[in-house]
């Protein structure tokens, strides 16, 4: 069970904050890796704002997630630019690599693969984001290495 | 306020500073289609249908949400605006099953009349479900998100009216629909039971959990002995049903068409509704007397019960012990009239007609079977007993006019003014007053609790000891007041609570639309049936006094107790709290 303490900190750093929810949330996600039921239940304790509300502002914007997600996220691109540029062959290797469809996290728990919404830079498109990390002109071939790459990283680590 | 002139289609129209352009287009007796647009709730413009072309502006407005300037021209009905709601319509049709022949609002559906308005015969947009299980988890009320056209009048409803937010939207853009925290039933978070999403549902995405098969099995087995009881403000509504104008009064056409759907006696929960007044009053001037919790906080509906005992936990021991009239009703039915008449209670099945969804889920409470049965067998909201007396070609406007049944069918003016908000005070006052001063009251029409705003105050002498009541309905004006005694601000001693706007007249299983003139008018035919009594005290009701006499003994007595009055439950409003 997590230390739901934190949260009541966490609001309490932002009561002066015009509109705290998504600075409360970001935070929180910092803390817990992900906004789980009991997580957002404590946060509308603390803020006394309706959890239909929290809960609507979480599954809201993509970039929180009230599931576990592997210790990687994986965002492609999916807009115009990138997609004239080649990125569906992309994100098919991708898939056929991490043996997963979008929105959905590798068995052993490394990779989460996410589409993301134009990332403005489309001068290199095709492009995908691990984590904070940004990567372009991207073929099959050089996002897999990327992805192995990753990989052994992640095992060297653990 | 300042006079403003617009042109709409070519018509000079004059209107207040601040109308919107829907408005000021009724004025000019143009109807524009609108689907996400409540009068009870302020604008969104999420629906799209109601867009015209402002002059001058590049992009088309939505009218129910865009307030008139001096000089604005306006068209609604340019080949722009034309395509543009045919489109929107299109789309939003897209994502609707259109099973209309299945669904309980075909024929009352703001989704087909607008369709069918604006010509709609095919659609370029192919069917896409929409995402979403049906949600079976209420004993009271069903949600089947795949109708859902996003119009968002449900959640605004749940948060803004009711002070609730038991639904809001989950995800964004093509894939958003309205669900629970977590997708979990609508019966694990805070839901009142009310009804009132149901009410402003354009379609059928929210419905009641429906009695009308369990009322056809009893009514068809010889072995039953079924009777129903009918609320206080059935009766002013049930003719919408069948096309009468809001207000009309069918209570005899009423009680004549039950008999002929085969309930074998036909009574009424007014008949409780003046033993409530009785044990209530009594139980407040016991308050007084010997000092209890104040402010009193009354108890006849259910939707309130449920949200006191999510959100005010603490405040629990304020609220009378008096079950709600329904449950009065239930638990006498099955002991003194079942004793009376000689009738085994396992064979009496009793329902009720009510303008209430969350009288379902009270009668099903685990706590409601004083009588050793289930007290409350099914309860049927007034929209189902309208369905039930179609099925089998009741004409209720023109059935002729029969009587209540003896005894439980016996009550006063003062039984019928419950179905509205301000009623249950104003019955109880009449009754304390002539109880305390041991005098008459002169002017039963105590006007200060009348009304139709959120929140009514008032202070009644009697003999020298000032009573001062509060009223409230809907509970976001409830929220106002318990914040008040939280606070330790409410210096009141009795308070009046309605889970609905306008009291049970417009409750969540009364006729659709209900509107804030709708409701006015079922007011109005409230105290005209009042007015029509000859007893207007429910003290002065024979067949009250009588079963007192018979049967309970003293009001408030160790029988009354044990039949009439209840406890109550506190809860969480969230879900993770009841796992645990």
């Amino acid at each position: 069970m997590p230390d739901l303490s934190r949260i009541d900190e966490i609001v309490a750093s932002y009561q002066s904050t015009k509109s705290p929810l998504i600075y409360i949330l970001k935070d929180v996600q910092k803390e817990f890796g992900f906004l789980s039921e009991s997580v957002l239940t404590q946060v509308a304790r603390v803020t006394r704002i309706p959890l239909s509300d929290i809960y609507g502002v979480a599954t809201f914007y993509s970039l929180f997630t009230t599931k576990p997600k592997g210790q990687h996220i994986v965002r492609c691109c999916n807009n115009a630019p990138c997609w004239v540029n080649g990125s569906e062959e992309v994100l098919q290797k991708i898939k056929e690599y991490l043996e997963i469809e979008t929105g959905e996290t590798t068995g052993d728990g490394t990779f989460t693969l996410e589409f993301t919404s134009c990332l403005g830079l489309c001068a290199v498109a095709p492009v995908m984001m691990i984590d904070d990390q940004v990567f372009g002109n991207l073929t099959p071939e050089k996002a897999v290495a990327i992805l192995r790459d990753y990989k052994t990283k992640g095992s060297a680590n653990a | 306020m300042k006079s403003i002139n617009v042109m709409i289609d070519g018509t000079k129209v004059t209107v207040p500073e601040g109308t919107t352009v829907l408005d000021a287009a009724k004025k000019a007796n143009i109807k524009i289609p609108v689907l996400c647009y409540h009068p009870d709730l302020p604008p969104v413009a999420a629906c799209r249908l109601c867009v015209v072309e402002v002059k001058g502006d590049r992009l088309l407005r939505t009218a129910c949400s865009w307030q008139c300037r001096e000089g604005m021209e306006i068209s609604t009905k340019s080949a722009l605006v034309r395509e543009s709601r045919k489109v929107a319509l299109e789309l939003l049709l897209s994502r609707h099953p259109m099973k209309c022949t299945e669904c309980v609002r075909n024929g009352n559906c703001e989704l087909q009349d607008v369709a069918n308005l604006l010509g709609i015969r095919e659609n370029p947009f192919e069917y896409n479900e929409r995402k979403g299980e049906l949600d079976l988890s209420s004993k009271s009320i069903v949600r089947d998100p795949a109708k859902c056209i996003l119009c968002r009048r449900c959640i605004r409803t749940c948060e803004l009216v009711q002070s609730v937010s038991a639904i809001g939207l989950e995800g964004r853009g093509y894939d958003v629909w309205v669900d629970t925290p977590f997708g979990k039933g609508i019966a694990d978070g805070p839901c009142v039971a009310c009804g009132q999403c149901i009410d402003r549902c354009p379609v059928g995405a929210l419905y009641e959990t429906s009695h009308v098969d369990r009322v056809w099995r009893a009514l068809d087995n010889p072995q039953k002995h079924v009777v129903i009881q009918t609320a206080p403000a059935v009766r002013v509504a049930v003719s919408e049903e069948f096309g009468l104008e809001p207000g009309a009064l069918t209570t005899k056409q009423m009680v004549a068409g039950l008999r002929r759907l085969g309930f074998d006696r036909v009574f009424d929960t007014n008949f409780t509704a003046d033993l409530t007044i009785i044990e209530e009053g009594h139980e407040l001037i016991g308050r007084i007397k010997k000092g209890g919790k104040f402010p009193m906080l009354t108890s006849c509906s259910p939707g309130w019960i449920n949200f006191i005992e999510h959100f005010f936990p603490q405040l629990l021991p304020h609220v009378s012990s008096c079950k709600s009239p329904q449950q009065m009703f239930g638990a006498l039915a099955k002991t003194y009239y079942a004793q009376k008449f000689g009738i085994d209670p396992k064979n009496i099945f009793s329902v009720s007609m009510m303008p209430c969804t969350a009288k379902k889920y009270e009668a099903d409470r685990p706590e409601m079977n004083a009588s050793g049965y289930q007290d409350v067998d099914a309860v049927l909201t007034t929209r189902e007993v309208a369905v039930m007396m179609k099925q089998v070609g009741v004409d209720l406007p023109n059935m002729h006019e029969e009587e209540y049944d003896d005894p439980l069918g016996v009550s006063t003016g003062a039984a019928v003014i419950f179905g509205n908000t301000g009623g249950v005070m104003e019955a109880a006052l009449r009754t304390v007053y002539e109880v305390v001063t041991e005098k008459k009251l002169e002017d039963l029409e105590i006007n200060a609790v009348r009304g139709m705003e959120g929140i009514r105050e008032a202070e009644i002498d009697l003999n020298g000891l000032k009573v001062k009541a509060a009223v409230a309905n809907g509970l976001y004006n409830a929220r106002q007041l318990l914040d008040k005694i939280v606070d330790g601000t409410a210096d009141y001693h009795f308070i009046e609570i309605m889970a609905c706007p306008g009291g049970c007249i417009g409750g969540g299983g009364q006729p659709i639309p209900t509107s804030k003139e709708i409701r006015a008018k079922r007011i109005e035919a409230i105290y005209e049936e009042d007015r029509g009594y000859e007893l207007r005290k429910s003290h002065e009701n024979p067949a009250v006094q009588k079963l007192y006499k018979e049967f309970l003994g003293e009001p408030n007595g160790h029988k009354a107790h044990e039949l009439l009055h209840t406890h109550y439950t506190p809860k969480s409003q969230y879900e993770s709290d009841t796992a645990a």
